[in-house]
């Protein structure tokens, strides 16, 4: 029973070895098998869900060694929801590789993508800081490898940047470890919240330092205003289900906040109590700004959705900075539907990018091909979900967010913010829209026999799919709504989450010792 | 002995820091490598420096060194070796395809297909 919480790290990284060793079986084989996988674990993610909704905080000794001197898996509400969700896109994501034949343009797709699955689900499960820098390691560099998949001088320039500047990332991660680690003497979360908590006041300097050296880094991971810059390019020049798969590494960074800073510098830790928060706040209404901008400077479509995933993370980053159960349930419902529209889009670009032949994604006036009518449709849907408009996802998750922000002492100034923001992505989009679809064909299609092919329908139906979460998310709001409240209000009980792992007791005898 | 040690790192991660914003690759490589040695032993020295204790349980030992940032040190430094590796291999990737070693491929015009088309 128990044993349950370590599969889904298992999984993916037994995959990623069955994939390495059976490649000469071929694509269609590695394909068949990296489907079979990530369905299997978005079982495990419903699995893990309803684990979860019980409420209970599961944790798992590796080794079977007691917390805090053994690393333990803990599996509670955010993470339960946050496996369900890279599950999901990474289903969605795998299948759009396999139906575009994305895969055939490098080598060990396949054996990375797992990989990367076994990277994220790890980070989210794990309950011990250096066990998290390791598991980030491990989705960082099949990531490097995904980011390079394919070639093109934009995408090595590109991945360069990338690879830099989150080895610059990791580095500082060890330093802060290394800090929080001289400073109370403990890498497990539970455990550095309880001694933060009881610590001697000469050294809350040192700890508050150490912390926010940590927040540089997962904001960093999270893309945050000054450390976003790496992002766009990355994103718009990687390969489609590289992207879409990448809408769920951003969260990864504020998952990460979530986890280790609210529950560090948690209510429980005194005079340190929420230092992180109003670093994250102005940081937040800082990008969104700027992501606007960029989301109206962008000059083709795979930026502009690049910049579109910095909105969505900013937002999501006030809704956290705001420091209120209800905001952060807010930002949770938020994160889920900016996570689906933001893979949604990049395979729509994609499709788009394709059908437009040479002049790709880019906003200019070109002999217009004939654009699928499913595309634009789905620009449609996404641009109206993505800009916050009703009645989809996006509207219902700011109005949350924005409704809980009015309690807070910056409420206006976070209206104001947001609502600008929105409406520059929201003539952005109006903007791009009118390029990709409705300027006038100056050119009949047929002299021009590389453009105007429409799209298969299985990449269609994929990304239709995934856009369809924005309409469900609406329909089932009350539920959606009462997970993300249950588990703003987990993760607000820190002493809890304490209690709960430095008490779970050591399964004995022989039956634990698989 | 400490002051000699956080000497020792501050020079590392300097000179590791101004290396990295030199904007060529080699450079940069050298100064991750630099930045990751003085972590390193920022690391260790995080288990307070003892000269002579045993890390591991012996009996005539009064006093033990701690061995949790030893073990820290041993996992940074294959993870910062296994980067390394991958960041040259780029990095010559990046010099063949972009021409020169800069950072940010300059001195090499894309022309307006290849811009669009990847």
């Amino acid at each position: 029973m128990i044993h349950w919480v370590f599969l889904p790290v298992l999984l993916p990284l037994i995959g990623g070895l069955l994939q390495l060793v059976l490649r000469h079986k071929g694509l269609s084989f590695q394909r068949t098998l990296g489907l079979c996988l990530t369905s299997a674990l978005v079982i495990l993610g419903i699995k893990m869900l309803l684990l979860a909704q019980t409420g209970e905080t599961f944790v798992y000794h590796l080794g079977n060694w007691p917390a805090p001197f053994g690393i333990v898996l803990v599996l509670d509400r955010l993470s339960a929801m946050m496996l369900m969700l890279t599950s999901l896109i990474a289903c969605a994501a795998l299948a759009y590789a396999s139906a575009r034949r994305v895969d055939e343009k490098g080598s060990h797709f396949h054996v990375l993508f797992q990989l990367q699955l076994f990277g994220l689900n790890g980070a989210f499960l794990t309950g011990d800081i250096f066990n998290l820098f390791v598991f980030f390691e491990v989705l960082l560099l099949a990531s490097y490898g995904l980011v390079l998949h394919g070639s093109g001088k934009k995408r090595t320039r590109a991945g360069l940047h990338y690879v830099i500047v989150n080895l610059l990332g990791s580095t500082l991660y060890l330093f802060a470890v290394g800090a929080l680690y001289g400073a109370v003497g403990t890498l497990n979360i539970a455990d550095m919240a309880y001694k933060v908590s009881v610590a001697p006041a000469e050294r809350s300097g040192l700890i508050a330092a150490a912390g926010l050296l940590l927040l540089v880094v997962f904001c960093l991971k999270a893309a945050m205003f000054p450390l976003y810059l790496w992002l766009p390019r990355a994103y718009a020049n990687t390969s489609a289900p590289v992207a879409a798969l990448f809408a769920i590494m951003t969260k990864v960074g504020l998952y990460a906040i979530i986890r280790v800073h609210g529950t560090v510098f948690g209510d429980q830790a005194g005079n340190l109590a929420s230092l992180h928060m109003p670093w994250i706040l102005a940081g937040g209404l800082i990008t969104i700004l700027l992501a606007a901008m960029g989301v109206m400077a962008a000059r083709g479509l795979s930026e502009q959705v690049a910049y579109l995933v910095l909105t969505s993370v900013a937002t999501i980053l006030i809704a956290v900075g705001l420091n209120r159960p209800d905001a952060l349930a807010a930002g949770l419902f938020y994160l889920l539907h900016s996570t689906f529209l933001a893979a949604a889009f990049f395979l729509l670009a994609d499709m788009i990018k394709d059908a437009r032949g040479n002049a790709a994604d880019s906003f200019e006036t070109i002999v217009q091909p004939q654009c699928s009518k499913w595309l634009g449709l789905g620009f449609f849907f996404a641009a109206v979900a993505m800009a916050g408009l009703p009645p989809l996802s996006g509207f219902l998750g700011k109005l949350m967010i924005l409704d809980s922000a009015l309690k807070h002492s910056w409420g206006w100034t976070v209206l104001g913010i947001v609502l600008t923001a929105s409406l520059l992505v929201l003539a952005a989009m109006v903007r791009s829209g009118s390029f990709l679809f409705y300027r006038p064909t100056q050119l009949p299609v047929e002299e021009n026999p590389q453009t105007g092919k429409s799209p298969k329908i299985a990449p269609l139906l994929i990304m239709g799919s995934l856009l369809a979460v924005s309409p469900l998310l609406v329909l089932f709001a009350g539920k959606a709504t009462t997970y993300t409240s249950k588990t703003a209000t987990q993760l607000q009980q820190v002493s809890e989450y304490i209690e709960d792992v430095l008490e779970s007791q050591v399964k004995g005898g022989t039956e634990s010792q698989k | 002995m400490e002051i000699l040690v956080s000497i020792s790192i501050g020079v590392m991660a300097a000179c590791g820091i101004y290396l990295i914003l030199r904007a060529h690759t080699f450079p940069v490589v050298v100064g991750l490598t630099l930045l990751s040695y003085a972590v390193n032993v920022f690391l260790f020295s995080m288990g307070r420096l003892k000269v002579g204790a045993p890390a591991v349980i012996s009996p005539e030992a009064v006093t033990y060194a701690d061995p949790l940032p030893q073990a820290l040190v041993l996992t940074a430094i294959v993870i910062a070796f296994a980067m390394t590796a991958f960041v040259i291999v780029l990095a010559l990737k990046a010099r063949d395809e972009l021409g020169n070693d800069h950072v940010d491929g300059k001195g090499e015009q894309l022309t307006d297909t290849e811009e669009a088309g990847l």
